[in-house]
């Protein structure tokens, strides 16, 4: 669903330049981010989609890209999330 | 829920209560000694003053964040050391209840929660101080297990701690683990003569080929210091709120003084360059505790930005007890260099805060790095260039700040 990655992406550019990133790139991977950005990340899905993360979850693959996020949020809340 | 004020405020009466009558007479002891005094686990456990906020399901007091920090400034007021040893108790036992398998949480945390079982957080390392992904300690798979080696250094309550959460890199990916004390494989050396928060037991502990279970990794390989940013925010926040406790017992020393010595024909309070430093200490503490309270409420609640305040807070908190600290053994003049007044303790112990977890460089160099993505997000909200000038102008990649340690 474009409007996770929409929201995802906006709390990205509260950290770094998103103009260049796209959806399928691997921010951990590309430097753009530490484990500091990874625990306000996880906070903020957390309350902003009002989910659960929890040990499972704490996967690269589950947060390395807005693809990635967008699968999972989607698949927490039952909505099937286009890649 | 967060409590209200007044619930807070009461529940401080009772801390302070518990913390006069069964802490603070062992204060100096625990300094001079190294080493706490016997009764002191069995009290607080009593309390229910181990990781109080596990929920009630795990045997825990399902305390809220703000009132989590006034127990800390109240033992912190009254001992350091048994300030730190609920620290790095409760970061693993916050770290379990956050991260930790279903199976983890159900044999650890109420044992934790009754302190039978007291916990350790291991980041540090014989050549790693703040930058946690430097870490040089390995893990390496086996079977169902991972053997561990490496070294942790500066490990507060190693010497007494029963469970370890420590940090290795698996295959160059950062990864967590528990480990039990009677691991074969692990020892511990006793680190003395510290310079301050002196009855810590600090531990230098060796991880030779010790076998630990898979079930004992929390997280997944990858994100590891993203699970050691969970136990070093909750630290950071309580030693902030230690910090405050700090600067209000140094205040409490200063009134006492001031009030009863008398020079150049008047009471020490009733000179203008004295009640200079105490009202300097009393702004200082306040401001502190306030940003305590604002960090712990945001903790409470959620909000992503409890990191940025908690550094905040911990920045102030811990130099603003060093500053108390300072004015206070100025104000006892050499009476404050004696081991007869607590105030050349609570100096010591001040400068503590401001080395464990993150120094206050560290602090700065992230409340820095914070306060311009933010003002670089509010130039993009407002439809300018991020950066205010030509693109392309800045690096892309942020500023790595993965540089926060215990």
């Amino acid at each position: 669903m474009s409007e996770y990655k929409q929201i995802i992406r906006q709390f990205f550019s509260r950290f770094f330049r998103t103009d260049e990133l796209g959806d399928a790139d691997d921010v951990f991977a590309g430097g753009y981010v530490n484990s500091l950005f990874a625990i306000q990340l996880i906070a903020w899905l957390e309350k902003e989609f009002k989910i659960a993360i929890e040990d499972d979850d704490l996967q690269l693959a589950n947060f390395s890209t807005i693809d990635a996020i967008a699968q999972m949020l989607g698949r927490k809340q039952g909505v099937v999330v286009a890649a | 829920m967060v409590s209200s004020g007044m619930d807070t405020d009461s529940r401080q009466g009772e801390f302070r209560r518990f913390a006069l009558d069964k802490v603070v007479p062992f204060a100096e002891i625990h300094d001079r000694s190294q080493k706490l005094s016997d009764r002191i686990i069995p009290d607080l456990a009593q309390n229910g003053y181990f990781a109080p906020f596990l929920p009630h399901r795990w045997g825990g007091a399902s305390m809220d964040m703000v009132t989590y920090g006034a127990l800390h400034e109240e033992l912190g007021r009254a001992c350091s050391s048994v300030r730190t040893l609920l620290t790095v108790h409760d970061m693993v036992a916050h770290t379990i209840l956050r991260w930790g398998s279903s199976g983890l949480k159900e044999r650890w945390l109420p044992l934790l929660a009754r302190g039978e079982v007291l916990g350790a957080l291991g980041v540090s390392e014989p050549n790693v101080g703040s930058d946690i992904t430097a870490v040089e300690m390995t893990a390496v798979a086996d079977g169902d297990a991972f053997v561990l080696d490496g070294q942790k250094k500066w490990i507060s309550f190693g010497q007494l701690a029963d469970l370890y959460l420590v940090l290795c890199t698996y295959s160059g990916l950062p990864v967590t683990f528990l480990v039990e004390r009677d691991r074969a494989g692990l020892s511990v050396e006793p680190i003395e003569g510290m310079f301050g928060t002196r009855g810590s037991m600090l531990g230098l502990v060796t991880f030779k080929q010790c076998r630990v279970p898979k079930d004992n990794m929390i997280g997944r390989p990858g994100f590891g210091a993203t699970v050691a940013q969970t136990a070093l925010g909750l630290g950071r926040y309580s030693v902030a709120c230690g910090a405050v406790g700090i600067a209000q017992a140094s205040l409490d020393a200063c009134y006492a003084y001031a009030s009863g010595v008398t020079r150049f024909g008047a009471l020490l309070k009733d000179h203008q360059l004295i009640q200079q430093m105490i009202s300097d200490t009393i702004t200082d503490t306040v401001a502190a505790r306030l940003l305590c309270r604002h960090a712990g409420a945001l903790r409470e609640s959620g909000d992503f930005q409890d990191i940025m305040h908690t550094f905040i807070a911990k920045y102030h908190a811990s130099t603003a007890a060093m500053r108390a600290a300072d004015r206070a053994v100025q104000i006892h003049g050499a009476n404050g260099c004696s081991p007869s007044y607590p105030v050349e303790r609570l100096m010591r112990d001040a400068k503590i805060m401001e080395v464990i977890e993150g120094s206050t460089q560290i602090q700065q160099i992230t409340i820095a790095s914070l306060g311009f993505q933010e003002f670089d997000r509010q130039r993009l909200l407002a439809g300018g260039d991020s950066f205010g000038q030509p693109s392309g102008g800045r690096p892309k990649h942020q500023l790595a700040l993965d540089t926060v340690s215990e």
